[in-house]
């Protein structure tokens, strides 16, 4: 269980778009994460509360977005999501595709109000 | 309401110093390679057999993860490489500042090969780059053949899985051919080595493995100088 870690690291960065906009009321934060990034979202929403509560971020809300694992097709160029670890083209019968994501832990955005 | 867009890694501090680290191993010429099981896979083992059978020429040094206890460290340090221990103190994974730490007064250019055992875990450690050239991962038969499918995160991370203790299976019910499948559909290109620490079957494909890592990297390197 690492989502503590996580969460503050996600505090960290909200930190410093904040000293690059003074003055901005922060209101929600984003985050991808992909299915094999190994991290469990509830836990990470959790960790995160625990850390902004009875701090100025309190009413900052973070919103997280999952990504599935994706696939590119070498053959006829097509990206599709991998369900049930079939990895076979859906639109070409392409065996050989090669992984084109999944292992996402990104901030995506901010939302914020300036001042 | 103004939504403006970020595009950064959460552990982009990380980042920032894995890559850092990637760069001196380069330069230096070391193959660094990160060490990740759950515990008692026999990181450790796999680390004592390989030191043993290492020839001296072969320039390695380890740097050993735990939350507590020095206990790894001392079983290494018999094999007259340099060892030092990395005491978490309650974090369950190592992360770059940690290596970047560990790695204070040892001259890179005196090394050939960095292993990195990381904290016995197969989560957290597959979140925190370390600046490695590969992730090894490691499943012994006293596991469930299941574990890829559990624990995708880091078998699709690493490039090589060893599969420990295959001296046990006449003892255990672990089908090590459901274990490869399962490794596969998780990694499809992923290398697996079976090795049994206690006896020292599969070592001659694990050192072959080494030798092969070691050349194509000095030769990435020489290109890169080039």
């Amino acid at each position: 269980m690492h989502e503590l870690s996580i969460a503050m690291s996600v505090i960290e960065s909200l930190k410093s778009e904040a000293q690059r906009r003074p003055g901005a009321r922060f209101t929600k934060i984003g985050l991808r994460i992909g299915e094999l990034a190994g991290i469990d979202a509830d836990a990470l929403t959790f960790g995160f509360e625990a850390l902004v509560k009875e701090t100025e971020w309190q009413s900052i809300a973070l919103e997280i977005e999952s990504v599935p694992r994706r696939q590119r097709c070498p053959r006829c160029n097509l990206t599709f999501a991998v369900k049930d670890y079939e990895f076979t083209c859906p639109n070409c019968g392409e065996l050989e595709t090669a992984c084109a994501g999944g292992d996402e832990l990104d901030i995506a955005y901010v939302e914020l109000e300036e001042a | 309401m103004n939504r403006v867009p970020v595009e950064k890694k959460v552990l982009n501090e990380n980042q920032i110093l894995a890559e850092k680290l990637r760069a001196r191993f380069h330069e230096n010429n070391v193959l660094c390679l990160n060490l990740i099981s759950s515990p008692g896979a026999g990181k450790t083992s796999l680390l004592e057999r390989t030191l043993e059978s290492m020839d001296h020429l072969t320039r390695v040094a380890v740097l050993t993860g735990d939350i507590q206890t020095e206990n790894d460290a001392d079983r290494l340090k018999r094999f007259g490489f340099p060892v030092r221990q990395i005491t978490t103190g309650g974090t369950c994974h190592l992360d770059a500042r940690m290596i970047e730490k560990g790695l204070e007064g040892w001259p890179l250019v005196d090394l050939d090969i960095l292993f990195i055992e990381n904290v016995g875990n197969l989560v957290c450690p597959s979140s925190y780059d370390l600046g490695e050239e590969a992730k090894i991962v490691v499943l012994s038969t006293a596991e469930g053949e299941d574990k890829p499918l559990k624990y995708p995160s880091i078998f699709f991370k690493s490039e090589l899985m060893i599969l420990n203790k295959v001296d046990l299976l006449p003892y255990v019910k672990f089908d090590p051919e459901q274990a490869r499948q399962n490794a596969r559909r998780v990694h499809p290109e992923m290398e697996i080595i079976e090795v049994s620490c206690t006896t020292g079957v599969g070592f001659d494909r694990w050192f072959e493995w080494l030798n092969r890592r070691w050349t194509a990297h000095g030769l990435e390197t020489v290109e890169q100088a080039g």
